[in-house]
């Protein structure tokens, strides 16, 4: 039984798969769907995530399956006190995949464990979602037709930011990526990622706190939100906030070829303005997270086109 | 010197840093032991300075992981007709289970507490465990 839990669970080559299938997805849809008729995903949110939870459906959908579940712990049997795990046995009675949201960190790891059905991680609290890590790769490799030799800039909340570690854990696997990280210096990227990911796998990186001058040598720039909730004083939060978002002003840095990424929601972190410059790729970026998720169904549950 | 009735048969735990052999009689559960248990704080050892020893008797089951966990510095000496015929060099187990607890709020198994609190050697080099769920580091030494 194959589950995903973690981004790292793909190999590289399971990885290049399922954006191969996802582009062809994305290519010949038909071709598709039909491929889980008379299959169930059910989607198990504990907590809400509206987004996540539509995107795993409309995958299930465009490959001809049907979906069930919950979308908040208060109406299911969670609140009455049951296991992930027995929850988890039940609806493999009832689904044949499940997508699990919970906001403690290694829930679906318990769920995997007596699972009868695949269970895919839809986010565990701020530990691991890895099908948004998919969803940029998909997206990463669309525009740039590789995942190798890239200059990836990622730029705002680099320490809270479980997007961003888990992206640059997933990108080191690649042979010549280099990262520019920007981010005031509270909020630089944690230790464990510095050393433990980067340094370890004598990854080229530098940290800087102005975007602008590093802009030109980017390939990718991949923004967060600065969250006010992260700052000790509002003081430092209003000087900071203003600093880090993306308008046309600065976009006149960038290469024509630079593609700017974001996991969204936004707030202001990147000016409405900015959305109809062909580089901004954000809500591609959410289009591509239904194929890849399409392609992690298929590949889950052994079905093919 | 300390006058310690010689083993017949048993274990010599040796090189227990300093202070920290109660640590381990009571990871080992020797409250329980019937056999003639020998505690020594502060021997002199010309490697660390100082050392604590712990010397057992009888040939009870003693988990190995559980000493390598709490320091694999210390050497595990089977003492058979009063002679040492083995000596067990201890390593980091690499995964233990129901030793310590996860101490990240955050964790699956703070909310489930039936859970099986299960740790993996993650750097060898660096001594660190993780937990298995949320993989936050294991503050050693709790
Ligand atoms: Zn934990």
């Amino acid at each position: 039984m194959r589950h995903l839990l973690n981004p790292l669970d793909l190999t590289v080559e399971e990885t290049y798969d399922l954006i191969k299938v996802a582009e062809d997805i994305r290519e010949n849809p038909d071709k598709y769907c039909e491929v889980a008729k008379r299959k169930i995903l059910a989607t198990c949110f504990y907590e809400p995530s509206t987004r996540t939870r539509l995107s795993f459906e409309s995958a299930m959908i465009r490959l001809g399956g049907q979906v069930l579940g919950f979308s908040e712990a208060t109406s299911s049997s969670a609140s009455k006190g049951e296991s992930v795990s027995d929850t988890v046995s039940v609806v493999g009675c009832y689904s044949d995949i499940i997508a699990m949201r919970h906001p403690k960190e290694g829930a679906a790891l318990v769920a995997s464990m007596k699972s009868a059905v695949p269970i895919i991680n839809a986010g565990d609290g701020g530990h691991q979602h890895p099908t948004q890590t998919l969803t940029d790769l998909l997206t990463i490799h669309t525009y740039k037709k590789k995942l190798d030799n890239l200059t990836i800039g990622v730029c705002g909340d680099l320490k809270f930011g479980r997007t961003v570690h888990s992206l640059i854990t997933a990108l080191v696997r690649y042979p010549g990526v280099k990262f520019i990280l920007v981010s005031p210096e509270e909020l630089r990227i944690p230790e464990s990622i510095r050393e433990d990911v980067l340094q370890k796998n004598n990854i080229p990186f530098e940290e800087v706190e102005t975007l602008e001058d590093v802009m030109p040598k980017m390939d990718i720039l991949y923004m967060t939100r600065v969250q006010r909730e992260r700052f000790f004083n509002e003081e430092d939060y209003i000087r900071l906030k203003d600093r880090y978002i993306l308008d046309m002003d600065k976009m006149k840095y960038a290469s024509d070829d630079m593609i700017v990424m974001h996991p969204l929601p936004r707030v202001n972190e990147i000016s409405v303005e900015v959305d109809s410059d062909p580089r901004a790729v954000y809500f591609k970026q959410a289009q591509n997270g239904v194929y890849i998720r399409m392609a992690l169904i298929m590949m889950l549950l052994g079905l093919k086109a | 010197m300390i006058n310690i009735s010689g083993l017949k048969d048993g274990y010599v735990i040796d090189h227990i840093k300093a202070g920290r052999c109660m640590d381990i009689y009571r990871a080992l559960d020797l409250d329980k032991c019937t056999g003639e248990v020998a505690i020594i704080k502060n021997a002199k050892s010309g490697k660390q300075g100082k050392k604590d020893i712990i010397k057992i008797e009888g040939l009870l089951d003693i988990n190995l992981d559980l000493l390598g966990f709490i320091d694999d510095n210390i050497t595990v000496n089977v003492i058979k007709d009063e002679k040492i015929i083995e000596k067990k060099p201890l390593t980091l187990p690499t995964r233990i289970s129901n030793v310590a607890k996860c101490k990240n709020p955050r964790c699956i198994t703070c909310v489930e507490q039936e859970l099986e609190q299960i740790f993996f050697l993650a750097d060898i080099e660096k001594k660190v465990y993780r937990c298995l769920y949320c993989e936050e580091a294991l503050e050693k030494g709790q």
